[in-house]
């Protein structure tokens, strides 16, 4: 590249600040022959204001993978606020749990794949879910990979629990997470469409699947082009029963709802945050792939709900067959 | 759109919208933006004039930019606009920081400086081709229900309540408006992320020069950051190749507010994350330290945004989040035992009028 013309300004003194001014017209300017070199960035026309850009992303340099860092960092926290150390703690501390509280047991676990992304379908149950986090240490120490689970919002706005939640790998459910976790840094990521309507179904009801939302987490797979993989769930009902709900406490607080559990009678307050030791059984399904191109817009409505509802009553029928084969509660 | 590389070649002619030399017009030259994009400018040949707008007189050296002191809603700048025949403006002059003055006073410099702007630009016999718009990632607000990055088309979780956001969506508003109406117009709009480095004060880096650094109780956040290298650069670059449309500014990565902290050698002090206000205006009226009601939120949840459009359209960052901090950390450690280590700059008018009009001092 030819050196910018000489202009001689009688009084040209440079300081540090022309000097910096300068060397950034100049970097700008070189990176500007590495774009020609490199992409063809969109014509004017794809990229006006109001234009639809919102899907084009494209796969990001180094920041497609969250875990690398660099040196100047003091903490391992990632872009997703998810901690690897943290992580490992919290694995040390809730592998007897798992092990010998809840003795779970995966049966299909060779149908998640050791790389590349997929979103994890489940069901959620009891008053505080216990199958999110056995399914995430479930899947962390047995495939060695991370999983991000998404949940409410409500979680963020807790001070110390919503952090905590959040270094251990948990995030808000919003589209343009799973979107990014899945299509560009290719990660496992657990949702459970049925929301807190799941949680807050009482013991009457256990294993009587919820709507699954709007379907939005088919059109986020679809979107992603990543499989989505049913995950049936059986114990977390039985680990901590709602008897009954308190719906003008919940409304006073603001929560989606407040349950009275079992686990509340036995042990007081002690029921509050403790599980009875249910037996969890975990089968992980066929993954289900959609035949359409990634990258879309939107999706043919009905397809997407069709495609939730088989999901959804695949997970039922898998639920109803683990329980005609389950003797006991505490035993499987 | 300038695609030829050959634009960049000194011996072949310029992308078609340099074809002839430009003539810019920069607003607010006494801000720290305006006065560095200002002299990037002055050192390149295919900028014949360039024209610089504030209330407040330059903050740095300037060899041939004119300076026109103004009010601060531009009353006299279509006049301005005529008698240049400007063919791009850069606008910096917009107020982000909500500490430094009243909402009255924001409202006047953002709202209506840049609605005169605007109404000076697209005047019937208006010469401007492009329009280059500083704007900031407050637009995207700050809630719970917020994803973890923004890109530049996500809306809002929440209204804004902030007279800072509030005003901030009334210019980008404006934009909208001129771009619809003035499709020959190159409009770039760009969402700057929080700033910080060697040189510029924002509220950010005063809660991070204080001995204790304020965060909130039980939250913290992750933080994004943009160099104020990248930021000029960012701005030359929308200048060079016309970019047109939206585009965010912010480095790569986000950091836990408690690592910020560590990183800059300091200690953090819980506020309560309810009545904050309550208890963080005392201070500001003793001058102590400034929470602003704006950065509650912000410390509570952070905000991200997606800068992958504008690295799509070939920019390239020098600083990722953390390397930004690295540039504050060392200039903060600098001012600590030297204090002000370059003289700060005066502007002397007499002075510039000699050196740049006198027949006396000899020019080529």
């Amino acid at each position: 590249m030819a050196p910018p013309p000489k202009r001689s300004v009688s009084r040209a003194r440079p300081t540090p600040e022309r000097r910096r001014a300068r060397q950034a017209v100049e970097a700008a300017r070189n990176g500007s022959t590495a774009r020609t070199a490199t992409i063809d960035p969109p014509t004017p026309d794809e990229q006006a204001f109001g234009g639809s850009v919102g899907t084009d992303l494209v796969p990001l340099g180094r920041g497609s993978d969250p875990d690398v860092l660099d040196d100047r960092r003091l903490s391992d926290v990632n872009e997703w606020g998810r901690s690897e150390h943290m992580r490992e703690i919290a694995r040390r501390i809730y592998d007897p749990v798992y092990r010998h509280w809840f003795r779970a047991e995966w049966e299909g676990l060779e149908h998640i794949p050791t790389d590349g992304g997929a979103l994890l379908v489940a069901n959620h149950a009891g008053a505080i879910p216990s199958d999110a986090p056995v399914i995430m240490h479930g899947i962390e120490t047995e495939l060695e990979r991370p999983v991000y689970g998404l949940a409410d919002n409500l979680f963020r706005t807790l001070p110390m629990i919503g952090t905590i939640w959040n270094r251990l790998g948990g995030l808000p459910a919003h589209p343009d997470n799973a979107y990014r976790l899945l299509r560009e840094q290719h990660q496992l990521v657990l949702v459970f469409p049925e929301g807190s309507k799941g949680p807050a179904k009482t013991y009457d009801e256990r294993y009587q699947l919820r709507r699954f939302g709007r379907g939005g987490f088919v059109e986020i797979a679809m979107r992603a082009g990543v499989p989505v993989i049913p995950i049936a769930v059986v114990g977390a009902e039985e680990s901590m029963p709602t008897l009954f709900r308190i719906p003008s406490v919940a409304k006073a607080l603001g929560l989606p709802y407040v349950p009275l559990t079992a686990n509340m009678l036995v042990g007081g307050p002690l029921g509050v945050v403790s599980y009875f030791p249910a037996k969890f059984k975990l089968k992980v399904l066929e993954p289900v792939h959609f035949d359409v191109p990634p990258g879309q817009e939107r999706y043919s409505r009905s397809r997407v709900m069709d495609e939730s509802e088989a999901i959804r009553d695949h997970i039922q029928s898998a639920l109803y067959e683990m329980l005609q084969v389950r003797r006991s509660v505490w035993f499987g | 759109m300038s695609a030829e590389p050959t634009a960049l070649d000194g011996s072949t002619p310029s992308p078609a919208p340099s074809n002839e030399r430009r003539r810019v017009l920069v607003t607010g030259l006494g801000t720290f933006w305006g006065g560095r994009v200002a002299q990037a400018l002055e050192d390149d040949p295919n900028v014949e004039v360039i024209v610089g707008l504030d209330t407040t007189e330059p903050t740095v050296e300037l060899e041939r930019t004119e300076y026109v002191r103004v009010d601060a809603n531009y009353s006299i700048l279509s006049r301005i606009v005529r008698a240049t025949e400007v063919d791009t403006i850069i606008h910096t002059f917009l107020a982000v920081d909500p500490t430094q003055m009243s909402t009255r006073a924001m409202h006047e410099i953002n709202v209506i400086g840049t609605m005169n702007l605007f109404a000076a630009a697209s005047a019937p016999a208006s010469t401007v081709r492009n329009v280059i718009v500083k704007s900031s990632t407050m637009i995207y607000g700050c809630a719970p229900e917020d994803p973890v990055w923004f890109t530049e088309d996500t809306p809002r979780s929440r209204p804004s309540r902030a007279p800072i956001e509030r005003s901030l969506e009334a210019v980008e508003g404006y934009v909208r408006d001129f771009a619809e109406d003035n499709p020959h117009v190159n409009v770039a709009l760009l969402r700057f992320s929080n700033v910080i480095g060697s040189e510029l004060e924002t509220p950010l880096t005063r809660l991070l020069s204080l001995p204790v650094v304020p965060s909130m109780f039980g939250y913290d956040p992750r933080f994004q950051f943009v160099h104020e290298h990248d930021v000029i650069r960012s701005i030359l670059y929308a200048f060079d190749h016309d970019l047109p449309g939206v585009f965010n500014v912010a480095g790569d990565g986000l950091l836990p507010w408690s690592e910020v902290a560590a990183l800059c050698g300091k200690r953090t002090i819980a506020l309560p994350p309810w009545g904050t206000s309550l208890l963080t205006s005392p201070f500001r009226t003793l001058g102590i330290a400034d929470v602003p009601d704006e950065y509650h939120g912000l410390l509570k949840y952070g905000r991200g945004v997606d800068n992958s459009r504008l690295k799509h359209y070939g920019f390239r960052y020098e600083y990722t989040s953390s390397e930004a901090i690295e540039g504050f950390i060392r200039s903060s450690r600098l001012r600590r035992t030297v204090g002000d280590s370059e003289p700060k700059y005066k502007y002397e008018r007499d002075v510039e009028q000699f050196f740049r009009h006198s027949p006396a001092v000899h020019r080529d």
